[in-house]
């Protein structure tokens, strides 16, 4: 979900999103969006042919997650206007659309990894072309993550899904692995792109235009490194951390605390679901071979083997939903909280250090009478700094994050109704077939 | 029959096709055939349950003591009868009633099934509660097992009672009127002697030459249905007890739900009204299973009846055995006759043997020897000549009745599809009715 989509359509003397051709659906028409479409990261509302794209072996997923997503906001729109509260709406206008799409594997000497399509449009100077399309690894994002924590220490930085995954276990390779991992960088690049300060960085700059990155792999590690050093020697012990903070600290982990439990309830479903619907295939097959000894009761029970059968799919639909559009938002949460829990530390750190810095001056000026030297005035404006961008970001995650569960929860319960939606239709036209027969043989009787 | 009581349709045979769901006050099925049949062996008279309201209406524990003396805890029912002309006149007369215990509608259903081996016996509820999925209790004395049983047992005086053969019976019409002295009446009925345990050892096999063809494949068919109906019994356990799991799990929803509720302050509302239809889905599962306990009832019913339809296969089985055993006999006295009154010996024999080795008989004793030997082939002749009629009689009426059969069963199982698929569709109404209020909580959110 869009961090900035909150927001309505663009103005102010844009170009209409609907007059901007997307470069890589040039054999299309121009869209033309209905009144209420919401302007969000993605400028391929249609959808991108595969015709065009051959390079690299493409990995196999369904249409590009930016589509599908994409209607998915359409849906919450009415609501998102009004919710917004961001602090910067007023002077933001759309110009910057990011997608990440089209994985496909790449197999080399060395090693096989996949790379996304991400793509770029917008009409800031700060970029020297209108579009950019690029390609980029999970290691390319990782760094970029990197880079911004690092630059932007007083900025929420959103998540990306997990780095790490067991090779026996888990198949990098696969098709939905692939494809759950593509949506969270999309939706992280998105968020970035959408934040007022943050997609100003010179960092997400070249992630999203120039060719090649490798170059700058090497550092990532180091810097990673040094950051952590840097947290532990601070030193500085913190005062009085003003209720606020408190506040958000305290929230943050009794909130992940609840994302976990919602998690292991939803992992146990999914495993009572599977185990469902190994028996429920066990329970059709018993229709059919019953079926094969009758000859009266041979349709009717064939038909119930087949409204099994027709349950058993949809529950499979009902169970591959959860798994790839339910778990991986709220794990991304409980990513993203570490994270606001690691700036919460930080803005506790430059808190510190600035009531030390102020402590000593002051000893220093009853002895010596010097003034309250510079350095000390700029950490106040640090922590004055990263309070008051600490506040703002909160107040926009906390929206967003409304809208995110929200969302989660309406879809949840969505997938439910159309899986008892598409049972009740198997068996009601189950019904339909018996009846028929009974009178069929009842005016036969009578004949 | 009561004696005397006026019939509303005395004599008047039904020409209506196809069984109703059984009712108290229903009417059974008769094919033409039946008709004549009926005609032929029973009295002049209708079926019982045209002239009776019978219902099973209530359950009962009691204690006593049992056969060895020591003191247990059982069930009775008690069973109401009225006639139905009270009934159809709108007079409201109290019904009739006494207790009876499973055991003894036990020991009514083994008479009917030895006094009439060409009928394919209505069977009992379960004696013990099978096919059990985790939830539901084994244990005889549950609420819930005493109500289906009841049920069962309603079941099986109305198909009895509705039966164009066993309706009339004399010990079935004792049965449901006067409590006492029952179970001595039908002792001295000595049906006991009538049984045979060859029958009962399922694994005993006759080597039978001739059966009649219909008769092994409906053997072969009933072997088949019970098969299926107890492997659908226990797939249907097995997925209940899933279903089961799926819908309780979502009750943990309510309860983080709720507790998350507490920190949040716009999201809170709907959080919270959203867990409680969780907390709704997660309980609707129990009426649910009941419910469909209903249809495991009904397969359990033609589990059963499967083996009944067996039994009356087998009886054709044994019935003919015996007459080609009789006929066998009868085959080799005749040629032991000839042997002796042509000195011809075709086959071997000891006094074949022994003729050669200590020379011929004296005449008088071949003489008696012949006289006893006419005497064994004309009670063999007689032998087989009543084996052959009870065989063919049996063979008629069996065959009358397992068309009969075939037809109910047709008839009622197509029926509990139709009300298994009515049930499935609620549950999917119900599911939706839940998750759309919880989409509307979560939508406030």
């Amino acid at each position: 979900m869009s961090v900035g989509a909150a927001r309505g359509l663009a103005s102010s003397g844009q170009k209409p999103i609907a007059e901007i051709l997307h470069p890589l659906s040039a054999a299309e028409e121009p869209l033309s969006p209905g009144p209420d479409v919401s302007v969000t990261g993605s400028a391929s509302v249609g959808g991108e042919k595969e015709a065009g794209l051959t390079n690299g072996t493409p990995v196999e997923t369904s249409s590009p997650a930016s589509a599908s997503s994409l209607f998915n906001r359409l849906q919450l729109d009415d609501d998102l206007e009004a919710d917004a509260r961001d602090p910067y709406a007023a002077s933001e206008t759309r110009d910057l659309f990011v997608t990440v799409d089209d994985p496909k594997k790449h197999v080399s000497t060395m090693e096989t990894y996949i790379t996304y399509r991400v793509s770029t449009k917008t009409t800031r100077i700060e970029f020297d072309l209108p579009e950019y399309c690029v390609r980029r690894r999970y290691q390319d994002f990782d760094w970029l993550r990197i880079k911004l924590e690092d630059s932007q220490p007083t900025h929420l930085i959103p998540p990306l899904p997990e780095k790490f995954v067991m090779k026996g276990v888990v198949d990098r390779f696969s098709e939905e692995f692939v494809e759950t991992r593509m949506k969270a960088l999309d939706k992280f690049l998105k968020r970035v792109a959408d934040h007022p300060v943050l997609s100003f960085n010179t960092h997400l700059n070249a992630f999203l235009s120039a060719k090649d990155l490798n170059k700058r792999q090497g550092l990532a590690l180091l810097s990673k490194v040094g950051e952590s050093v840097k947290h532990v020697a601070g030193g500085y012990k913190l005062r009085a951390r003003p209720a606020e903070f408190c506040a958000m600290g305290e929230y943050l982990d009794t909130f992940s605390q609840k994302l976990g439990t919602i998690d292991r309830i939803a992992q146990r479903i999914l495993k009572e679901q599977s185990e469902h619907l190994t028996e429920l295939r066990e329970y059709g097959a018993v229709y059919s071979s019953w079926a094969a000894v009758e000859d009266e009761l041979r349709r009717p029970l064939e038909g119930v083997a087949g409204c099994v059968t027709t349950c058993c799919g949809a529950v499979e639909e009902l169970s591959d939903s959860m798994s790839q559009d339910f778990l991986p938002v709220l794990r991304e949460y409980v990513l993203y909280i570490e994270s606001m829990k690691n700036v919460l530390r930080k803005r506790d750190q430059s808190q510190a250090e600035y009531e030390g810095r102020l402590e000593a001056a002051i000893l220093r000026k009853q002895e010596d009478r010097a003034p309250i030297p510079l350095e000390v005035e700029k950490c106040q404006d640090k922590v004055e700094c990263f309070n008051a961008d600490l506040k703002a970001d909160w107040e926009r995650w906390q929206s967003n994050k409304r809208q995110d569960f929200k969302q989660l929860l309406t879809g949840m319960a969505d997938k439910n109704i159309s899986y008892y939606e598409k049972s009740q239709a198997a068996w009601e036209s189950l019904i339909t077939l018996l009846q028929d027969k009974q009178t069929e043989d009842k005016t036969s009787e009578t004949n | 029959m009561r004696p005397g009581s006026p019939t509303t349709s005395g004599g008047k045979m039904m020409a209506q096709q196809g069984k109703e769901p059984l009712a108290a006050d229903d009417v059974s099925n008769n094919t033409a055939a039946d008709e004549s049949i009926n005609n032929a062996m029973v009295e002049q008279g209708s079926i019982l349950l045209r002239r009776m309201e019978i219902c099973v209406a209530e359950a009962e524990k009691r204690s006593g003591k049992n056969a060895v003396n020591m003191q247990e805890t059982f069930t009775v029912y008690l069973i109401e009868t009225r006639p139905m002309d009270a009934v159809t006149e709108g007079q409201n007369p109290a019904p009739d009633s006494l207790w009876r215990r499973y055991s003894e509608f036990e020991l009514l259903r083994n008479y009917l099934i030895v006094t009439y081996p060409y009928i394919v016996v209505p069977p009992l509820p379960e004696k013990r509660a099978e096919f059990v999925w985790h939830k539901l209790s084994a244990d005889n004395m549950d609420p819930d097992f005493v109500e289906r049983r009841r049920i069962g047992l309603e079941n099986f005086l109305l198909r009895v009672a509705s039966h164009p053969v066993l309706s009339n019976d004399k010990i079935l019409c004792h049965f449901l009127t006067e409590e006492h002295g029952w179970k001595e009446a039908v002792c001295e009925t000595g049906f006991h002697a009538k049984s045979d345990s060859r029958l009962r050892a399922l694994s005993a096999t006759f080597r039978v030459r001739n059966p009649d063809k219909r008769f092994m494949e409906m053997k072969h068919y009933s072997d088949e249905l019970q098969s299926h109906t107890s492997q659908l019994l226990r797939a249907r356990a097995r997925v209940a007890d899933r279903l089961y799991g799926v819908y309780k799990v979502h009750g943990n929803y309510g309860r983080v739900f709720s507790e998350w509720s507490a920190v949040e302050k716009e999201m809170g509302d709907g959080l919270q009204s959203g867990g409680h239809h969780m907390d709704a889905y997660a309980a609707s599962i129990d009426d649910i299973l009941e419910e469909e306990e209903h249809y495991a009832d009904q397969l359990k019913e033609y589990l059963s009846y499967a083996e009944a339809l067996r039994a009356v296969c087998r009886k054709h089985e044994l019935n003919q055995f015996e007459l080609e055993m009789a006929s066998h006999d009868l085959i080799s006295k005749k040629q032991q006759r000839e042997e002796l009154a042509t000195g011809i010996v075709r086959t071997f024999s000891f006094k074949g043997m022994t003729n050669k080795i200590f020379g011929q008989e004296a005449p008088e004793q071949r003489e008696a020897r012949l006289k006893l030997l006419e005497e064994l082939i004309a009670e063999g002749e007689e032998s087989v000549k009543e084996k052959t009629v009870e065989c063919e009689e049996h063979v008629e009426q069996a065959w009358v009745d397992m068309q009969r059969f075939k037809e109910q069963k047709d008839k009622d199982l197509r029926e509990a599809l139709i009300s298994y698929a009515v049930m499935q569709i609620s549950m999917c109404k119900k599911g939706i009715q839940v998750w759309s209020n919880a989409k509307e909580c979560f939508l406030k959110m």
